[in-house]
Parts: C-alpha cells; sequence; structure tokens
C-alpha cells in the first residue's frame, strides 16, 4: 500500500460523444504513476487534454477507457470517499460571492462533513497561509484574481487532502500575482504535500514541478523533470535572432546548431550560446537584435509539436 | 452518510438567507397580506360569501397555497441556473462528498423552511382577520411544505436542464400563470367549464389548496384526501427523481 502510486493510471481514454458529429477524442491513451510527496505538472496548449484528465482524477468525469486507480481506489466505484482526501482548485473560479471570504472556508469545510469547530479553526490557519486574514469578515467579490485564486487554494486545503489538484492556477493572472501563488504552492510543496497541475506556462512548470508530462492532441509526447527534458529536447542555451529584413538567412546560418524559424524570429540552438553569436557575426550577418538565453521548456515544446504554447 | 452532506448543502443556503431574509420576507410574507386585503376585503365585499364562508375567510386557504407555490417556483429558477451557470457552486460541491442528491435534498429543505415561514407568518395575520375558522388550521403547514417540493422539484429538474434563462419566460407563461389563475385560488373550479377545471386538476396547486381550505374552514374537499396528498407526493418524487438526474448528467462530463 505503502508503495501504490497516489495516482496510476494505464491506457486512460476520454471521448465525448457529440450530436451529429463524429466523437472528439480529449485524452488518447495515456499511463500516468504519480507517487506520494511529488509535485507533477501536465503541460500543454489549449486542447491538449490536460483539464480533461484532471477531471478524471478529480472523480467528476469518468474514463470511457482504460485503466484508474486514485488513493489506491477506483474512483467510480469510491468516488466520495477518493474526493473526500482531495483538494481541487479549479480552472474557473467558483467561490461564493455572496459569502464572506471566511465562510467560503467553513461553509465547504461542512462539504467535507467537518465539524464547525474544525472547520472554523482550518479557515483562520489556511487564511493565514494565503495572505487574506485581513480579509476574512470582507466579500469575496472586491477581491483581486490573485486573492480569489489563493481564496480557493485555500479552499482546495480544507480538509487536509492527501492529494491537491491544480488546473491552471496562474492563468488569467497578472505577474506579481502569480509569484505570489507560486509562493505558496511552493511552500506547500515543501511541506510534503502531493501536487498535480495542469499550465500552459512554462515558467511555472520549470518553478514547481519535479516531473512533468508534455501533453499535446490528448496523447503525453515526452515526460521528465524539467531540466532533463530540457537537457534531452534542447540545448543549453537559445540564440534568438531578429533580422530588419525580411531575407530567409536559414541557408547561411547553416551548421551553426539547429534552426528553428518562426514568424518574427530565427531560434538558434547552441549549447554555447555566445560562441553561436561569433559565428553569425563572422559569417558576416548582421541581426537587428540578438538575444541569448537559456533553454526553457517551451523550447522543448516548439520542438516537440513543431507550435508553441501559447497563440 | 446521504443526510449530513445534504444537511452540509441546506447549511449553506441558510448562511446566504441571513443577508438577504429581509427582503425575502417583504416578498413573500407582506405581498399575500396584501393580497388577502384587497381582494379579501375589496373584492369580498361584492362577492359576500363563497360556499357558505366569507369570501375572505375563503380565499385564505388558496393565497397560503400560492404563497408556497410562488416560493417553490421562483427560488428554483434563476437561484438554481445561477449556481450552475455564475456561482457555480454545485460544481465547488461535486469536488467534495456532496453528491447530486444532497444537493437537491439540501435545497429542497431550504425552500420547504422558506416556505414555512412564509406560510406560517400569513395564516398567523390571516386567523387575526378572522379568516382561519377551523382547528384543523396548523394542517395546512404540512400541506404547503408538500405543495412545495411537488413544485419546486420539478422546476429544479427543468432549471438544471437549461443553458438560457429566458426559458423561464416561458414557464412564467405557460405553467406558473395558468396554475395560479385555475386552481381555485379566487373562485371554486366548479365555476369554470368541464375542459378549463382539467387545467386545475393537473396543477398540483388546486390539491394543495383543496387540502388547505379543508385544513382552515373544515370545508369538504373535492377529491378524497388521499387521493390529492397521492397527487402532490407523485409530483414531487417524480420531480426529486428528474432533478437528481439532471444534475448528475450536468455535473458529470
Amino acid at each position: 500500500m505503502a508503495d501504490e502510486p497516489l495516482i496510476y493510471a494505464r491506457g486512460l481514454v476520454k471521448r465525448f460523444s457529440r450530436k451529429g458529429a463524429e466523437p472528439f477524442t480529449a485524452v488518447d491513451g495515456i499511463d500516468l504513476d504519480v507517487a506520494a510527496g511529488e509535485a507533477f505538472g501536465f503541460l500543454g496548449p489549449n486542447g491538449a487534454g490536460k483539464s480533461s484528465t484532471m477531471r478524471m482524477i478529480g472523480c467528476v468525469s469518468r474514463p470511457t477507457e482504460g485503466e484508474l486507480r486514485i488513493l489506491g481506489m477506483d474512483p467510480i466505484r469510491d468516488g466520495a470517499r477518493i474526493r473526500s482526501r482531495l483538494g481541487v482548485c479549479p480552472q474557473l473560479d467558483n467561490l461564493d460571492p455572496d459569502l464572506t471570504v471566511r465562510e467560503n472556508l467553513t461553509t465547504y469545510a461542512r462539504y467535507f462533513g467537518l465539524s464547525r469547530e474544525v472547520g472554523r479553526r482550518r479557515a483562520a490557519e489556511l487564511l493565514e497561509f494565503v495572505q487574506l486574514a485581513d480579509r476574512a469578515e470582507g466579500k469575496v467579490d472586491p477581491l483581486s484574481g490573485g486573492m480569489k485564486r489563493r481564496l480557493t487554494i485555500a479552499r482546495a486545503l480544507v480538509n487536509e487532502p492527501d492529494l491537491v489538484l491544480l488546473d491552471e492556477p496562474t492563468t488569467g493572472l497578472d505577474p506579481q500575482a502569480r509569484h505570489l501563488v507560486w509562493e505558496r504552492l511552493y511552500q506547500l510543496k515543501q511541506r510534503g504535500a502531493t501536487l498535480v497541475l495542469t499550465t500552459h506556462y512554462m515558467d511555472e512548470a520549470e518553478q514547481l514541478c519535479d516531473r512533468l508530462v508534455v501533453m499535446d492532441g490528448g496523447r503525453i509526447v515526452a515526460e521528465g523533470s524539467p531540466r532533463s527534458l530540457i537537457g534531452q529536447y534542447a540545448t543549453a542555451e537559445v540564440v534568438e535572432l531578429r533580422f530588419a529584413d525580411e531575407v530567409d538567412y536559414s541557408a547561411k546560418l547553416e551548421g551553426i546548431g539547429r534552426l528553428d524559424p518562426l514568424p518574427d524570429r530565427l531560434l538558434l540552438y547552441a549549447d554555447d550560446g555566445d560562441g553561436a553569436v561569433s559565428e553569425v557575426h563572422r559569417r558576416g550577418l548582421s541581426p537587428s537584435s540578438v538575444l541569448v538565453r537559456r533553454s526553457t521548456l517551451e523550447d522543448v515544446f516548439l520542438h516537440l509539436t513543431g507550435r508553441t504554447l501559447v497563440d | 452518510m446521504a443526510y449530513p452532506m445534504a444537511a452540509a448543502v441546506l447549511e449553506r443556503e441558510l448562511v446566504l438567507y441571513r443577508r438577504l431574509w429581509q427582503a425575502s420576507l417583504l416578498g413573500s410574507f407582506v405581498m399575500p397580506v396584501l393580497f388577502l386585503l384587497s381582494i379579501g376585503v375589496g373584492v369580498g365585499a361584492y362577492v359576500g360569501t363563497v360556499e357558505g364562508v366569507s369570501y375572505l375567510a375563503w380565499i385564505v386557504p388558496g393565497v397560503l397555497a400560492s404563497t408556497a407555490f410562488q416560493i417553490g417556483v421562483g427560488e428554483s429558477t434563476y437561484p438554481v441556473l445561477g449556481d450552475f451557470k455564475w456561482v457555480r457552486a454545485y460544481h465547488a460541491m461535486r469536488a467534495t462528498q456532496v453528491m447530486p442528491s444532497d444537493m437537491v435534498l439540501g435545497r429542497q429543505a431550504y425552500l420547504v423552511f422558506r416556505a414555512l415561514i412564509a406560510v406560517t407568518v400569513f395564516l398567523v395575520v390571516a386567523a387575526l382577520f378572522g379568516g382561519v375558522q377551523s382547528w384543523w388550521a396548523p394542517a395546512a403547514l404540512p400541506v404547503a411544505a408538500l405543495l412545495t417540493v411537488a413544485v419546486a422539484a420539478p422546476v429544479t429538474a427543468f432549471a438544471a436542464s437549461i443553458e438560457n434563462d429566458s426559458y423561464f419566460a416561458l414557464l412564467f407563461r405557460f405553467f406558473m400563470i395558468p396554475a395560479t389563475l385555475f386552481s381555485g385560488v379566487f373562485f371554486p373550479l366548479q365555476q369554470l367549464p368541464e375542459v378549463l377545471r382539467w387545467l386545475g386538476y393537473a396543477s398540483p396547486l388546486w390539491h394543495a389548496v383543496e387540502l388547505c381550505r379543508a385544513a382552515t374552514l373544515g370545508l369538504p374537499t373535492e377529491w378524497p384526501i388521499a387521493v390529492h396528498v397521492a397527487y402532490l407526493l407523485l409530483c414531487a418524487g417524480v420531480g426529486l427523481a428528474l432533478a437528481v438526474w439532471r444534475f448528475w448528467v450536468r455535473l458529470g462530463d
């Protein structure tokens, strides 16, 4: 039991039947193992099947095919028992706008059958944790997007879950608010919580995930730690070149490193970025701008799918 | 297990109700009293007596039942659709131990609570005006509770099935208004030609009005009491089953 993964999936499929159209396959046969204490991520663009997978893990949506076990249990037979040990932070906020910040937590605690006493105590602790204690008696509506998201995260923790599911935890937040959310999630991870999150932000996946899968078109196209994925599918550094004219420079850049021409710039993959730049200049080319940066998961995704993550 | 979770749903409704009880009290109790005074006293002056009692006393059970009816229908339209579409409260509950059946039952319990407050206050006021003439009058309260569920549950199922609130206009126009007009609230159903009487027979409101009238005035019911009760139970039972099913479907994929 101790070694059993919290999430175990083999050949997991989710297909939606649609009126008057071919059924749509959102998740197309994926395998997963998530162990206790891990921070695991699903990375991919919109429509990759991340949220459908999360809803199956959350025991809300039934798998069409394949095997799925959550916390060692069957999500169809033991759905309620599993959900009692999950914390879910959904993509769309569903806080109660007419309740106060504190009541949002205490009311939710009752949905897990917790006593009022326990609900009140946890609400107080969690409001401290997400830095909303001073807003406890206020309404939810005037809170900023970042505060609402932190409150939703606090709410997901009210039952002290074994597994926390976060569907795009920072989508739609401004950079400062995102960092505050990351900080809280990072602290949660330090305390040993098991986190499963979906994101289409590379930096988020790199910051928070020990291990991740890259999803595209309902399938897993790569798996590993952020570093190992970069090592495997990209080079240490990337040079971004822009040229003032619209001439195709691909041929002249041949042989320096792998090239990815994008509409507005050229990506040149090299382990030694500065060396590559010198080579570009040595060949007599004078790009209008040059940027050497560390490789990111964005480059991994681009390499694996030929597309960028956020259109 | 089902009971405490439905109670948690009821508790949320009560916490919300604490915020808006003043406003809702006005609608659910002051309005029927105004109705009673204007129609009961005003129209009553022309009508005199119906079935041997004053017109005011005669319409008390009708207005009482239609108060519960309006709470049952009205509170199961926008609030239910809103908790799916805008607040997404049911989606939040779905991620916990709360099951769709708990959501439906918790909500029905809240509506019964709301209806009972309104009709109890109304009944006391009506008694002060001499509108209650039988010691059986308190029996109107469980009837009002049953009527609330008999209409709220099917309307909840309807609200859980639609995407667009414009369907509610149809519900009000083709269900709520005819049901109020042809349910023996303001005049005996026997005044109508046979064909129109069937509108009343089909309406849960008419059955509840008959039972309430028996309670507050001691008048005999049109059909046997057991038949009226059975019809209301049938509406409630079918409505609850439909509502739970629609909640499952909507919160599934």
